[in-house]
C-alpha cells in the first residue's frame, strides 16, 4: 500500500464508494484499466465460442450441427466480437493502466470521459450480441457487412449498426483521452523522443481511431437509410454503386488493422528489451517505422478489394503502395531481432510470448506481402489463404502481444507474480496448436477452398480436420489463460516493485500492486530514467 | 532445466524450418497451375514469391533462433549495450526495397497481360443469382442456368443420411455446365441481379467479382480440354457455399455440335410454351423446377424459414391468393432474397413450379397454371 501517497489526499480517498458503484462511477484509470481487461477477456471467449462452432461444423464436409444462415451468423459476429470487444478493449485497457504510469502521469487527462468510453461498450456489445436470439437472427453478411447482401437481412441490422455507433464513440473518446493524456501529462523530463515504444505507438493508433471511426460510422449511416429510408447510395437501382461502400469501408478497414497491431508493436518493443537487458535497437528509427506504417495505412486500402474491377492503373498503385509497407515492418523485425542480439536473454512468459509474436506476425506478414501481388490475389483473394493470412497476424499476432503484455505487467497490478509453470504451458499449448489450426488453412486457400462456407468437397476434408482439431486445443488451452490469471489475482509469490530484472522505466519505479493514486507528485525524468536512450554509436 | 530449455528452443527452430519446407513442396503442389497461359503465369508468379519470402523467413527467423540459442542468460552472456547502427539500418532498408523491386516486375507484367481484354474471338455473359448462375453466349444466342446438381443438394441438407464422400464432385457439380471449346479467346462480362457474387475457376487463374449494376470484364483461353471446377467466392447469403461452376472445355467440332443441340433444345421450349399443359404434365416438371429453384428458402415441403423466407403451404392450403403468388414470382420482392422469376425462368417452368406449389402441400385439387397465362403476363 501507498500510504503516503494516500495520505496527502485522504479528502477523497476516503469517500471511495465500495461495490458495484466502485466499478460504475469510477475515474480512475487503473480501474477503468482493469474494466476494459476483463470485458475484453469475456468478449474472447464469446467469439471464441462462436468460432469453436465454426470449426465444429467444418470437422467434416455436409451440414452437421447448424444451417448455412446461423454458420454465416457465427462467422460475422466471431470477427465483430473479437476486433471490436476483445482486441480493441484490450489494447484500450493497457493503455488506460500503463500510459500514465510509463509518462509518469497521476491519471487520465479526461477522467470522467473515460469512465464514460468504457460503460458504452457493454451497453453495445448488448445490443450486438442480442441480435442473436431475435427472430431474424444476428448479422449474416460478414464482419463487412457489404451491401446489397446486408440490406437483405431482417430489422436487427439496425441493432448492429447502432452497436457500431456506439463502438465507434467509445474508441473515439478513449482515443481523445490518450492523445490529451500523452500530450498534455508527461512529467518533467518526459520529451516525446524518450517516450516507452508502447506509449509512442498508442500515440499514433489514437490517430488513427480518430481518422477513421468517423469514416465507418458513414458507412454504416448509409447503410442504414438506404435499409430503413429509401435512399440509394449502394443500391444500383437507384443510382447508387455497390462498390462505393466498399471503398469507404476499406478506408476505415486497412488504418483499423493498424489500429489493432500498432500497440502490439509496441508491447513487444518493451518486453523484448527487458528480457534481453540491453537497450532497444533504434528507438528512433521504431518511431518513425511506426508512423509511416499509419501513413502507409491510408493509401492502401483497395488491395482488400482487387477483384471488384478496377482500372489497371488503380491496381498497380495500391500493388506498389501496399509492397512498400513490409519496408518499415521489415526494420522493426529486423531492430527487434538486434535487440536481442548480443543480449542476456532469459525466456519468461512474456518474452516467450513476444518472441512467438516476432516468428509468427512475421509469418502473417509474409503472406501478406504475397496477397499483395495483385494477379496472384485473383487466386488467393476470399480463400482460405486469406483467412490463414489474417489470423497468424491477428491472433498470434494482436493476441500474443495482448497475453505478452498481461503476463508482463500482471505482477505490477496484482502485487503478485503469477504461475511461471502455467504461463509457460500456456505459451507452448497455445503455441503448437494454433499452428496446427491456421497453418493448414493455407494449404486449403491455394487448394481452391473458398472463405465463408459452411461445407465443402471432400478433397479439403484432411486440411479441415487438423484445423479443427488445432482450434479445439487451443480454444481449451485458453482457459488456463483464465484460470491463470485468476490465481495470480487471488495470491501469489509477492511482487517487488522492480518484478523483472531487466525492466526500465517508471511503471517499475512504483509498488507492486501499483496503488490507486501514483505520481500525484510529478517525478522527474532524465536520461538515467528514460526507458530506451537511443545510443549513438 | 537448462538442457530441457534448450532441447525445446532446437525443436521449435526444427519444426518451423520443416513446416516453412514443408510449404514451400505442398503448396507449390496446391495451388494449380491452371490450362490457360495466364493460369500458368501466375503460378509462376506465386511460386518465385513463395520462394522470396520463404528465404527471407528462413534468414530472419536463423538469425533470432541463433541469438536466442547463444546470446541466453543461462549461460552466463554478458548483455552487449549497443543500440544503433546507421550502417545496419541502412542496409536491411535497402536490401527489402530491392527485393520489392525483383517481385514488382513480374508481378506488373503479368497483371498488365491479364487487363488486355481485346481480341475476343467470342463473348459469354455471366450473372449471378442466389444462388445459381447463368451463362449467354452473345454470339451463338444461347443462354441458360446453371445451378448446383441435384445429388449435392440431397447430400448437403443437415440430417440427409447421405455421405458426402458417395456423392461424385459433391458440392462441385451443376445440372448445365458453362461448354466452351479450347484455343479460343473468350471475354467474359460478368455482372450479378441481387447481390455481389465472385465467379471462380482456379485452373481458369483468376476470380472476378460479379456485381449487380456494373459489368467486368475478364478473359481466358483455355489451352487444354477438360472438366474445370469453382465456386462462388464472394459471401453471397445462405447458400453461398453451394453455387458451384463447372466449365468443359472441349474440341471446336464439339462445341459447335453442342450449340446445335441447345439451339433445337431452346426451339423445343419455345413451341412448349405455347401448348396447352395437363395439369400432371404440370405437376411432374413442376417438382424439378421446384426442387432447383425454390427449395433452397422455402423448403422442399413449402414450409419455408420464417420470417426470412415465408411459408407457402400451411394448414393444407396455399398461403395468399394465385394473383399475388404470380406477382411475386414475377416481378420479385424488393428488400428480400426473393428475385423478379418473369425473365429469368421459360414460362413452362414458372407455370409448372406455380402449379407445384398450389397443389403439392394442399388436401384439396388447387388452382393450375398454363405456360401461356406466364407468357402474356411477361409481355404485358
Amino acid at each position: 500500500m501507498s500510504q503516503e501517497t494516500t495520505a496527502h489526499h485522504s479528502d477523497h480517498h476516503d469517500h471511495h464508494p465500495t461495490g458495484l458503484a466502485r466499478w460504475l462511477f469510477t475515474t480512475n484509470h487503473k480501474e477503468i484499466g482493469t474494466l476494459y481487461l476483463i470485458f475484453s477477456l469475456v468478449m474472447f471467449f464469446i467469439g471464441g465460442a462462436m468460432a469453436m462452432v465454426i470449426r465444429a461444423e467444418l470437422f467434416a464436409p455436409g451440414l452437421q450441427l447448424v444451417n448455412p444462415d446461423f454458420f454465416n451468423q457465427m462467422t460475422t459476429m466471431h470477427a465483430l466480437v473479437m476486433i471490436f470487444g476483445a482486441v480493441m478493449p484490450a489494447f484500450v485497457g493497457l493503455a488506460n493502466w500503463m500510459v500514465p504510469l510509463m509518462i509518469g502521469a497521476p491519471d487520465m487527462a479526461l477522467p470522467r470521459m473515460n469512465n464514460w468510453s468504457f460503460w458504452i461498450l457493454p451497453f453495445a456489445f448488448t445490443l450486438l450480441l442480442a441480435t442473436l436470439f431475435m427472430p431474424s437472427g444476428g448479422p449474416a453478411s460478414g464482419w463487412t457487412l457489404y451491401p446489397p447482401l446486408s440490406l437483405q437481412g431482417g430489422n436487427t441490422l439496425a441493432f448492429v449498426i447502432l452497436a457500431i455507433h456506439l463502438m465507434g464513440i467509445s474508441s473515439i473518446m478513449g482515443a481523445i483521452n490518450i492523445i490529451a493524456t500523452i500530450l498534455n501529462m508527461r512529467a518533467p523530463g518526459m520529451t516525446l523522443l524518450r517516450m516507452p515504444l508502447f506509449v509512442w505507438t498508442w500515440l499514433i493508433t489514437a490517430f488513427l481511431l480518430i481518422a477513421v471511426m468517423p469514416v465507418l460510422a458513414g458507412a454504416v449511416t448509409m447503410l442504414l437509410t438506404d435499409r430503413f429510408f429509401g435512399t440509394s447510395f449502394f443500391n444500383a437501382a437507384g443510382g447508387g454503386d455497390p462498390v462505393l461502400y466498399q471503398h469507404i469501408f476499406w478506408f476505415f478497414g486497412h488504418p483499423e488493422v493498424y489500429i489493432l497491431i500498432l500497440p502490439a508493436f509496441g508491447i513487444v518493443s518493451e518486453i523484448i528489451p527487458t528480457f534481453s537487458r540491453k537497450p532497444l535497437f533504434g528507438y528512433t528509427s521504431m518511431v518513425y517505422a511506426t508512423a509511416s506504417i499509419a501513413f502507409l495505412s491510408f493509401i492502401v486500402w483497395a488491395h482488400h478489394m482487387f477483384t471488384v474491377g478496377m482500372p489497371l492503373g488503380a491496381m498497380l498503385f495500391f500493388m506498389y503502395a501496399t509492397m512498400v509497407i513490409a519496408v518499415p515492418t521489415g526494420v522493426k523485425i529486423f531492430n527487434w531481432i538486434a535487440t536481442m542480439w548480443r543480449g542476456s536473454m532469459s525466456f519468461e512468459t512474456p518474452m516467450l510470448f513476444a518472441l512467438g509474436f516476432v516468428v509468427l506476425f512475421t509469418i502473417g506478414g509474409l503472406s501478406g506481402l504475397m496477397l499483395a501481388i495483385v494477379p496472384a490475389n485473383f487466386q488467393y483473394h476470399d480463400t482460405y489463404f486469406v483467412v490463414a493470412h489474417f489470423h497468424y497476424v491477428l491472433v498470434t499476432g494482436a493476441v500474443y502481444a495482448i497475453m505478452a503484455a498481461v503476463y508482463y505487467w500482471l505482477p505490477k497490478w496484482t502485487g503478485h507474480m503469477y504461475d511461471e509453470r502455467l504461463g509457460k504451458i500456456h505459451f507452448w499449448w497455445s503455441t503448437i496448436w494454433v499452428n496446427v489450426l491456421f497453418f493448414p488453412q493455407h494449404y486449403l486457400g491455394l487448394a481452391g477452398m473458398p472463405r465463408r462456407i459452411p461445407d465443402y468437397a471432400v478433397q479439403f476434408t484432411e486440411f479441415n480436420m487438423i484445423s479443427s482439431i488445432g482450434g479445439f486445443m487451443y480454444g481449451f488451452g485458453q482457459l488456463l489463460f483464465a484460470f491463470i490469471i485468476w490465481k495470480c489475482v487471488r495470491g501469489g509469490q509477492k511482487a517487488t516493485a522492480q518484478v523483472w530484472e531487466g525492466a526500465r522505466g517508471l511503471e517499475w519505479t512504483v509498488p507492486s500492486p501499483a496503488p490507486l493514486h501514483t505520481f500525484d507528485t510529478p517525478p522527474l525524468v532524465d536520461d538515467s530514467v528514460a526507458v530506451h536512450k537511443d545510443q549513438l554509436t | 532445466m537448462k538442457r530441457t530449455n534448450e532441447l525445446i528452443v532446437a525443436l521449435a527452430v526444427l519444426a518451423v524450418i520443416v513446416v516453412i519446407t514443408w510449404g514451400v513442396f505442398a503448396v507449390g503442389d496446391n495451388m494449380p497451375r491452371g490450362v490457360t497461359a495466364y493460369s500458368k503465369d501466375v503460378y509462376q508468379l506465386h511460386n518465385t514469391i513463395l520462394g522470396i519470402v520463404t528465404v527471407i523467413g528462413i534468414l530472419v527467423f536463423t538469425a533470432m533462433f541463433t541469438s536466442v540459442v547463444v546470446h541466453r542468460k543461462s549461460k552466463g552472456y554478458k548483455p552487449a549495450s549497443f543500440s544503433h547502427s546507421t550502417k545496419a539500418e541502412i542496409i536491411w532498408t535497402a536490401i527489402p526495397v530491392l527485393i520489392l523491386v525483383v517481385m514488382a516486375v513480374p508481378a506488373t507484367r503479368v497483371l498488365i497481360d491479364m487487363e488486355q481484354t481485346g481480341g475476343a474471338e467470342m463473348n459469354i455473359k455471366i450473372t449471378g443469382y442466389q444462388w445459381l448462375w447463368r451463362y449467354e453466349y452473345l454470339e451463338d444466342e444461347i443462354s441458360f442456368f446453371s445451378a448446383m446438381d441435384r445429388a449435392s443438394n440431397e447430400a448437403r441438407q443437415i440430417g440427409s443420411g447421405i455421405n458426402p464422400r458417395d456423392v461424385e464432385n459433391y458440392l462441385l457439380e451443376v445440372d448445365n455446365r458453362l461448354v466452351v471449346p479450347v484455343n479460343t479467346r473468350i471475354r467474359f462480362l460478368l455482372t450479378a441481379d441481387d447481390v455481389i457474387h465472385s465467379w471462380w475457376v482456379p485452373d481458369l487463374g483468376w476470380k472476378r467479382d460479379a456485381i449487380p449494376g456494373m459489368v467486368n470484364e475478364a478473359w481466358t483461353e483455355i489451352l487444354e480440354e477438360g472438366v474445370f471446377r469453382g465456386q462462388c467466392a464472394e459471401l453471397c447469403g445462405k447458400d453461398h457455399g453451394f453455387m458451384p461452376i463447372v466449365v468443359e472445355a472441349v474440341s471446336r467440332e464439339a462445341y459447335d455440335a453442342w450449340v446445335a443441340s441447345q439451339r433445337q433444345s431452346m426451339a423445343d421450349a419455345a413451341h412448349e410454351s405455347a401448348r396447352l399443359w395437363t395439369r400432371a404434365e404440370l405437376m411432374n416438371h413442376g417438382a424439378n423446377v421446384y426442387q432447383a429453384q425454390c427449395a433452397a428458402c422455402h423448403q422442399p415441403d413449402g414450409s419455408g424459414l420464417e420470417p426470412a423466407f415465408p411459408a407457402l403451404a400451411r394448414d393444407g392450403r396455399p398461403t395468399g391468393d394465385l394473383a399475388a403468388h404470380l406477382d411475386v414470382v414475377l416481378n420479385g420482392r424488393d428488400g428480400t432474397a426473393m428475385t423478379a422469376f418473369g425473365g429469368r425462368l421459360q414460362p413452362q417452368d414458372i407455370a409448372a413450379a406455380l402449379t407445384y406449389a398450389r397443389n403439392a402441400w394442399s388436401d384439396e385439387e388447387g388452382e393450375v397454371v398454363q405456360p401461356s397465362t406466364i407468357a402474356e403476363l411477361n409481355q404485358g
